[in-house]
């Protein structure tokens, strides 16, 4: 059985549990919102709010540098921390926060494989002490922008058949069926997908109980699919987030390179004028 | 604290699949709605019951699922 390529990206539930008191590690437990986090979360974890903290609240945009440093800080959390970040969903908008991380050059910052899931029905304890707020020294570099996707690098992709584009959303936001997730609001005049983008479920990289599935498995679910790597990889959602979940899976559990986030993803794409559009589930040209 | 009773199942609403997942923290129960494919939640409730728990959770579920739409393909 093959290994992950970066397995020290991820830790165990049994990992966190020993350690979430070292004073060199810090957990955080990143969600859409902090609901769930309030409910109770891993005893000394702070907790990260998507819509507030992980986004720029004014523009469309990750974090400028000033805010994630700000954050960072606030977080207790220096340049040399440990970081392991977990949340619901599988660990959706823990993906988020880690590709942010990455961009501006955190160096150890990890997954609990599982997430909130998985320590929760493994009858952990959990704690709703909120730690007090941190005021460390950190300092970012970047953005790395070579993590990250832009419209216009997108269109060349597609024009210039130069990248492997997979689409991690549900099968029924692929065909345009549905504008956005059931339940969720549409933001998106045209349903449908970029053409020759493969179909790949985000969700399909995770086990039922959370967990990652293996490297072989994985290897399997994209390279079947003509994922495979010897292309430069763009991948995209609906605003992004799901999509950082294929994207970590795709770099650092399967080793691909060349591996991007496009964050506008169909939220930018389906209200463009003048693109071009595929709708239904027609085989995607290789 | 620990977490118990930590139950999931999956219900059907207007339609769609919810997968449904409820527990205990202290003397309250959570329960967790979403909507399965793609897995987003869709609604959180807290009660004093498993019940009363999962019928708020089912009842927002409901009112937020009612407005999605099917186009034809």
């Amino acid at each position: 059985m093959a290994e992950y390529a970066h397995p020290e990206s991820l830790v165990s539930t049994d990992w966190v549990a020993g350690h979430h008191a070292d004073p060199n590690v810090c957990i955080v437990e990143v969600d859409v919102d902090t609901n769930a986090y309030h409910e109770g979360h891993v005893p000394g974890a702070y907790g990260w709010n998507w819509n507030t903290q992980l986004s720029d609240t004014v523009r469309r945009d990750i974090l400028t540098r000033r805010h994630f440093e700000q954050l960072m800080s606030e977080t207790g959390i220096s340049n040399g921390t440990t970081v392991v970040l977990y949340g619901d969903s599988n660990n959706w908008f823990a993906a988020w926060a880690l590709w942010q991380m990455k961009m501006y050059g955190h160096a150890d910052v990890r997954i609990m494989n599982g997430g909130r899931k998985k320590w929760l029905a493994e009858g952990r304890e959990v704690s709703t002490e909120v730690p007090a707020a941190g005021s460390t020294e950190y300092n970012a570099s970047g953005p790395d922008n070579s993590l990250r996707a832009f419209l216009d690098q997108v269109m060349a992709a597609y024009e210039g058949r130069s990248h492997q584009m997979v689409d991690v959303r549900s099968p029924a936001e692929f065909t345009g069926e549905i504008l956005a997730p059931p339940g969720l609001p549409e933001t998106c005049q045209r349903g449908g997908h970029i053409p020759r983008a493969r179909n790949i479920p985000w969700g399909k990289a995770c086990n039922d109980d959370g967990i990652f599935k293996s490297a072989d498995e994985l290897s399997a679910l994209y390279g079947n699919e003509g994922v495979d790597g010897s292309k430069p990889v763009i991948a995209y959602c609906r605003i992004g987030e799901r999509s950082s979940h294929t994207w970590f899976v795709l770099k650092y559990l399967l080793g691909y390179e060349r591996v991007s986030n496009y964050d506008g993803s169909w939220t930018e794409w389906g209200n463009l004028v003048g693109v071009p559009v595929e709708r239904g589930s027609a085989p995607a040209e290789t | 604290m620990k977490v118990e009773q930590n139950t999931e199942r999956r219900i059907e609403i207007g339609g769609w699949d919810v997968n449904l997942r409820t527990y205990q923290i202290g003397d309250t129960f959570h329960c967790k709605a979403d909507n399965v494919s793609p897995g987003a939640v869709i609604a959180r409730s807290s009660g004093a019951t498993r019940e009363e728990a999962e019928e708020k959770a089912i009842a927002k579920a409901t009112e937020r699922l009612a407005s999605t739409r099917r186009h034809a393909i």
